[in-house]
């Protein structure tokens, strides 16, 4: 892991087209996005990073814009009728706005969609052969092994149906299934909804796994404890838009994310506390320490 | 006993013809959940194209180019016309796929006009003898053919990356994307081989004992719209049993017409279309279905 020696790619750089300078172009960058689904702008002037072999962290309540982003990089916004009607989405120094979801998976970037989503009339081979459909057959096989390493459970289940695992199994055969196509960016979608305690440290584990060889992980999770842990950079969305963002552990130790994210006068070690109570009404206070705790207003 | 030995086997080879071109139809709905009523006239192109180049460049090439061509129109009807007519309703999409089979049958009828094109088949009205049976010998060869052709495509669909890629599509196509599938080749493919399949079943429905292909031919093919719906539409198993019902019960209705003149002339064409509708008044999803036609 890169720890905190990464550059720090995500600041509001001073415009201009950042397509050269591929030094510092491995990973996402995402760049004054705006998002809309029809009438409805569910994502505005969002700024986010993700420098190479990196785990960031999105946090936010229910309809704040997570799911979207996701959405936005993996090039699925038009199954659900929405657009990026702004700003640009770069992997690796090339733009992936624009760029059809199977396309997106051949440079690299494997999305985990919310809710798990096998294919519950497959068998657990059946999904993981159809996470390899994107990429040259050969990379295949070892990637079945790093799979089946990282989850021997599915190794066991190989010929049941997939419909029938339990939550936990499910959800390691979504992760399982986009490690199939080798990505160098995962993109989880709360990966640990709905899942209990221990099935979810389990999951956490497996992500710091995967990300230790070598893989970025893009984490949008509601348990923001688990979030802030695994994750060198966090952002805060609210209401589609950047309300913080800056080093997962600044986050974690400050006043607003501990009251509005990890419950009252909670240390991060707690339990988390769900989001569900949405935006308060009151003035964000600003933790002093944190560079880039602003309100991103970005339009085109 | 023999009559109804012999009703009992062209039955199931019709049945089986029948099931291919269900089969073709069960495919587009699972990779495209569009209802394709083009089918038929994909079936009559397919037919037509044997008959026109057999005379030249002789039977097999043309059975070859018959294919080659079916599979072509369905992919070009999916490129040229549904890929690009963005509705939001697979209803609406469904009376765009009417639009072009009438187009389509407009124009082959046209051509075809009030000719009967035999196929140039090298079976002729040669019959096996078994004992007390007889059966035609096209009746055996389609029956081969037909379930050969329906178990290459279930291994097909069960065991190739294509199947793979045409099942996780069916069953949820943005999960099927975010894997790297690619939404437009699945749809595509599913035209072409929906095509092929039609093609070869238009050599079967035109051969012994049919005089050949006419304009009626598309009308015959429309037979396998409620083997496709009552097997139950999202099912390939559904379209096999769903062929073979249709087959034998307008077979058996047909052969044992005298038996049953109280129901009325025509009963054997009319049969596939009641039995439909006691299936789906029972059944609304078909037999193996799991997506009712009228969600669509
Ligand atoms: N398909 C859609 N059509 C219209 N609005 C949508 C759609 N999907 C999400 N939204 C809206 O976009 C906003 C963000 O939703 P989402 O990205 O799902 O949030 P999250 O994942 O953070 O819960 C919400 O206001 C939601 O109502
Ligand atoms: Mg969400």
């Amino acid at each position: 892991m890169s720890g905190e020696a990464g550059p720090e790619t995500g600041g509001p750089r001073s415009e201009g087209p950042r397509i050269t300078d591929p030094e510092k172009t491995v990973g996402l960058e995402i760049r004054g996005l705006e998002v809309r689904y029809g009438p409805v702008r569910a994502l505005r002037g969002v700024h986010l990073s993700v420098p190479g072999g990196a785990v960031a962290a999105v946090l936010g309540a229910n309809g704040a814009g997570k799911t979207t982003l996701l959405r936005a990089v993996s090039g699925t916004l038009r199954f659900h009728r929405g657009a990026i009607t702004s700003g640009t989405v770069a992997f690796g120094g090339s733009r992936l706005d624009g760029v059809p979801a199977a396309a997106v998976v051949r440079r690299g970037v494997v999305q985990v969609p919310e809710g798990r989503r096998v294919f519950a009339r497959m068998t657990v081979a059946e999904n993981l052969r159809a996470g390899a459909l994107g990429v040259p057959g050969r990379l295949a096989a070892t990637a079945r092994e790093r799979v089946l390493d990282l989850f021997p459970v599915l190794a066991e289940r190989a010929h049941q149906r997939a419909g029938l695992l339990s939550g936990g199994e499910q959800q390691m055969l979504a992760i399982g299934r986009a490690l199939m196509a080798g990505p160098s960016l995962l993109l989880l979608d709360e990966p640990t909804l709905g899942l209990a305690p221990l099935m979810a440290a389990r999951i956490a584990d497996t992500v710091r796994q995967i990300n230790a060889q070598g893989t970025s992980v893009l984490l949008v999770e509601q348990n923001a404890a688990m979030a802030l842990a695994l994750a060198e950079r966090a952002y805060v969305l609210e209401v589609g838009e950047v309300a913080l963002s800056g080093p997962a552990a600044d986050l974690a130790a400050s006043d607003e994310v501990r009251r509005r994210y990890l419950g009252v006068g909670a240390t991060h070690s707690d339990r988390p506390v769900g989001t569900d109570s949405g935006p308060t009404p009151e003035e964000h206070e600003r933790p002093a320490r944190h560079e880039r705790t602003r309100l991103a207003r970005w339009t085109a | 006993m023999a009559v109804f030995l012999e009703l009992l086997v062209n039955g199931i080879s019709v049945g089986a013809v029948y099931a291919l071109i269900a089969l073709g139809f069960v495919v587009i709905f699972k990779a495209t959940e569009v209802v394709n009523f083009t089918h038929a006239s994909l079936l009559l192109a397919g037919g037509y194209v044997i008959a026109r180049l057999h005379p030249l460049i002789g039977f097999w090439a043309a059975l070859a180019a018959g294919i080659a061509a079916a599979a072509l129109v369905g992919a070009l009807v999916e490129f040229l016309i549904l890929r690009r007519a963005h509705v939001g309703s697979r209803g609406v999409l469904a009376i765009v796929t009417i639009g072009v089979d009438i187009l389509l049958t407009t124009e082959l009828t046209r051509r075809i006009g009030t000719e009967v094109l035999a196929l140039g088949d090298p079976w002729g009205d040669r019959v096996l003898r078994l004992g007390p049976v007889t059966v035609a010998e096209t009746r055996v060869v389609a029956l081969a053919v037909a379930a050969a052709l329906i178990v290459a495509f279930l291994l097909a669909f069960k065991f190739t990356g294509w199947g793979v890629a045409m099942r996780a599509t069916a069953e949820d196509a943005e999960t099927a994307a975010l894997m790297g599938v690619r939404l437009g080749r699945v749809s595509l493919s599913a035209w072409a081989v929906a095509g092929a399949l039609a093609a070869v079943a238009a050599m079967f429905l035109c051969v012994f004992p049919t005089p050949g292909l006419d304009r009626g031919t598309a009308a015959a093919a429309m037979k396998a719209f409620p083997a496709a719906i009552l097997g139950g539409l999202d099912s390939t198993t559904g379209a096999l049993a769903g062929g073979l019902i249709v087959g034998v019960t307008e077979t058996l209705m047909s052969g044992y017409q005298s038996e049953l003149a109280f129901l009325g002339r025509g009963i054997g064409d009319a049969a596939p279309f009641l039995v439909m509708i006691v299936i789906l008044l029972l059944r609304p999803s078909g037999l193996f279905g799991t997506k009712e036609p009228a969600r669509v």
